[in-house]
Order: structure tokens, then sequence, then C-alpha cells
């Protein structure tokens, strides 16, 4: 993906 | 922020409320996909592009929105930002559908499992915004007999079906005034594991006064967990934590505390303060506790009533949020320059993190975990104690009841409208139930500025833990 970079998914 | 709400069905809280949280920091543009928990890293022409563009998705970017974003960016770079999200949303992390509500009716008959226990109504401090009303809550200076905590035990053996690990926390006002209880409920507790099956884990919470070597030694070979109650520098501390004299405790305790840290290996403890209006510089508070040689620490915002002096206000609201900027460029240089800190409200998991029923649910107060005074009343939990109306039972009298248990079991992120529409809900689990009830008498009724408080703390949470990826890449 060009513009998006996933970093990481759930008192 | 964007949300879309699809109708009500049988339940209030099976709404599908797919959401998005986008925020920006140290030149770093973050986008928080809620119901996955997928945290991306996007450039300009994506991130205003999500303010222009919700599901359900057309196959290809729709020409009003080339249009409007025609100004700042070339068609390639919108049509290729487009495919990039319309991608990442068909791989349900972006814009992902809410899969967690299904779960909001399960562990409602919870055993329990956590105990706080008041092992004392007193203190030997008169801190000024100490919620126990200085030691005593209100309800009068006492001290647990054994046979109270004896039977809080007992309580929690028979509440506890189904579960093999149990949690007793020694609270107060001040556990160590009542020492020789404390060792005598350990003591029963351990002899009763066997029979039962179970294993306690003990914490313990103290203002450091009353440490001796023998106590130091006790609390490193029985709690799981210690808790060191101190605010930070010296004037700081001593302008609130005070003894009965009007004479600050700093003194007293800092070189207890190091000694009980040094001798506790690599087990776990907190230093734990509170800022108020008093210290909104308070990472310098956070600072000073770590170059004392402490590397776990939290250091939390007191919660009080806004008419009183040191209570922190909607106005100081920005300054506290810069304070957690410049503790999170803090932490990083520690970090960076090989040193270790752990900051409590920058823990965070982004690879898998608590189980479902904790981020509903949070503490468990109430259903999961109860708090037990000297007289053996059962409270939700220790901020409830003296509000008589929540008292849910009383140990000598065998009285429980259930459907206060049943008010907890039903009090979760879905059931709280504020919540529900919250992109924090999954990290903070519906914040604190005693806070929403005695700010708003309503414990499904969160309350707003602490809210906005752990917001900050969420998105400086994420923010670390974005930095550290880069920095690996």
């Amino acid at each position: 993906m060009k513009h998006i970079k996933t970093v990481n998914a759930l008192c | 922020m964007q949300d879309l709400q699809q109708p009500f069905a049988m339940f209030l809280w099976r709404i599908n409320i797919i959401m998005i949280h986008k925020f920006k920091a140290k030149d770093i543009s973050i986008v928080l996909d809620v119901n996955s928990g997928g945290v991306h890293i996007v450039d300009d022409v994506t991130y205003d592009l999500l303010d222009l563009v919700e599901p359900p998705f057309q196959a290809s970017c729709p020409d009003d929105v080339l249009v409007k974003l025609s100004d700042r960016y070339t068609e390639t770079e919108i049509t290729e930002a487009y495919a990039d999200i319309l991608e990442l949303h068909q791989q349900q992390l972006l814009y992902s559908d809410d899969r967690y509500g299904n779960f909001a009716e399960t562990a409602v008959e919870s055993p329990i499992k956590a105990l706080c226990l008041h092992i004392a109504h007193d203190c030997n401090l008169r801190c000024k915004y100490c919620f126990a009303s200085t030691g005593d809550f209100g309800t009068g200076r006492k001290l647990m007999p054994f046979e109270v905590g004896k039977a809080a035990i007992d309580f929690l053996l028979e509440h506890s079906v189904g579960r093999e690990n149990l949690e007793v926390d020694f609270f107060g006002g001040e556990p160590l005034m009542n020492f020789e209880v404390v060792k005598q409920i350990v003591a029963y507790a351990r002899s009763k594991e066997e029979e039962y099956h179970k294993n306690f884990r003990f914490t313990i919470t103290t203002n450091g006064v009353l440490l001796t070597d023998d106590k130091i030694d006790f609390i490193n070979r029985e709690m799981y967990n210690a808790v060191l109650s101190i605010d930070g520098r010296k004037e700081v501390n001593d302008r609130l934590r005070t003894k009965v004299d009007g004479s600050g405790s700093y003194d007293t305790i800092i070189e207890k505390y190091k000694k009980l840290v040094q001798n506790r290996g690599d087990q776990e403890y907190y230093v734990r303060g509170t800022y108020t209006r008093y210290n909104l510089d308070f990472s310098e508070d956070v600072l000073h506790l770590y170059e004392e040689g402490f590397d776990q620490i939290s250091v939390e915002p007191v919660m009080e009533s806004p008419d009183v002096e040191y209570a922190i206000r909607e106005e100081d609201l920005d300054q506290i949020y810069a304070e957690y900027d410049k503790l999170v460029d803090r932490i990083q240089e520690i970090r960076n320059s090989g040193g270790s800190i752990n900051f409590f409200h920058f823990m965070i998991d982004l690879d898998q993190g608590p189980c479902v029923v904790k981020r509903l649910r949070g503490c468990g107060s109430g259903n999961e975990y109860v708090a037990i005074t000297p007289d053996g009343d059962i409270y939700p939990c220790h901020q409830f104690v003296g509000h008589e109306e929540y008292c849910m039972g009383n140990l000598e009298q065998g009285t429980f009841r259930e459907d206060i248990k049943k008010e907890f079991a039903g009090c979760h992120v879905y059931s709280k409208p504020s919540c529900q529409k919250c992109w924090a809900k999954f990290y903070c689990s519906g914040g604190c139930n005693a806070n929403n009830y005695i700010f708003n008498g309503d414990i499904h009724d969160s309350y707003e500025l602490s809210c906005q408080i752990m917001r900050k703390r969420l998105e400086s949470a994420i923010l670390v833990k974005v930095c550290e990826t880069l920095e690996q890449s």
C-alpha cells in the first residue's frame, strides 16, 4: 500500500 | 470522528456503530479502526479523504470527493488513497463491523473473583484529596477485626465457584495500621488453598509511613503487587499528603519505598501518585520518581468536585494535554537512551490486549469484584463505601443483594449512552462506575471530564507504540 502503513487488529 | 448507526435491534446494545478515530501527533497522522483495533499511519491525502468517505463504499472514488480535494491533491493520489481505504475496509481493518455487541450479555452470572478488604478505616495521614474522607470513609475510625476478614475469605471461597485464582487487595485507610490482622488473614487464606483448590494473590496499597524491615519482608514474600502512594516531588507530595500534625510525609517514606522496591526483585509494584490543579506540570513528578530509582509509575488525576481549590477543571485540559505530550517525549528519551520506565496510563497492547469481558466491563465492580468494610458490609467497590443505597449486604448477617450485582453485570460500554459512540470504549471499558455515580448520580452516565483525560492518555499510548514501530522499521 502506498498511502497507508498498518501498525497492527480485539480500575 | 465519524460514525454510522444502523437501526436498533432487539436490545439497545445491539447497535452496529462503525467508527474510526484519527488524530495527528508529532507530525504523524494516525487512524484507529475502533471495532477491529487496527492502527494505521496514513499520509495527508488519506487523512483528508477519510473526512469525506464512509461505508457503503462505491467501487471507485465518488466524483464530488475528487472535486473537493482537487485543490490539494492530484486525481491519481486521491484515487490511489481511495483504493487503499477500500482494500482495508474489505479486510475489516478500517470501518469494520462491531462484533463485540454479541458478548455484552455474557458474564452476567459471573463468580466473584476479587475482594477489596478495607482492613482499616483509619489513617495516619490527612491527605486533603482522599476520597476516603482522610481514612474513615465518613463512617467513623475503626479497624477490621480478624473475624470479619476470615468471614470475607469464606465469602470469596463460597462465591468463586469455577475460579481458581482469587485476588484480595488490602486497602484502607492505611492497611499497615492493622498489619497483624493482615498477616492473620493471609495465613487463613493460605490454609484454605489446598482444600478448595484455590490460589490467593494479595495486593497491598500503603502510604508507607509505618513500613519497617519486617513489614517489607512480609509484603515482598506474600504480596503479588505492592502499591506505594507518593505524589512525586517533595514539595508537591507534602502540600497535600500531610501527617496529622500538618507536616509532610515525603522524607518519612521515600527511603522505605526504595528499600522495599530494591528487595522486591522482579515482582510487581507501582509508585502511585495523584496530580491536582496544584501540579499540572505532573510530568516533572513522573520524572522525579524515575530519577529516584522507580521504574513502575502511575500518576493519576484527582477526581474532585470542580468547586474545590485543587480540583481539575475543564479550563485545565489544554495544559494537561500538553503535559501528556511532554511525557511521551520524556519516556521516549529514556527508552532510547537504554532506560526502562513503565507509565501505567500509557500501557496498551496493540497486538491483542484484554479479553472481551474485560474490554466491555472494565474493573468488574459489583459483579466480579466487591469491597468489604471493617463492619462486614459489602459494596460494589471501595469508592462506593458510605453510599448506603449501594450497600450489597453484610457478612455477619449473611445477606447479599443479587439485584445490585445484576445491575452492575448489566453495566458495560453498550449500556452507557456516551460510551456507545466513543472511539475509546474498548480501551477504557466504560470508565469508573463510582465516578459516574458520584458526579452524575447514575453508574451508566459517564463523567465527561474523566473521559476527556482518558481519551488523551489513549492517544498518547497509541502514539508511543506507533513511534516504536516506526523506529523498528
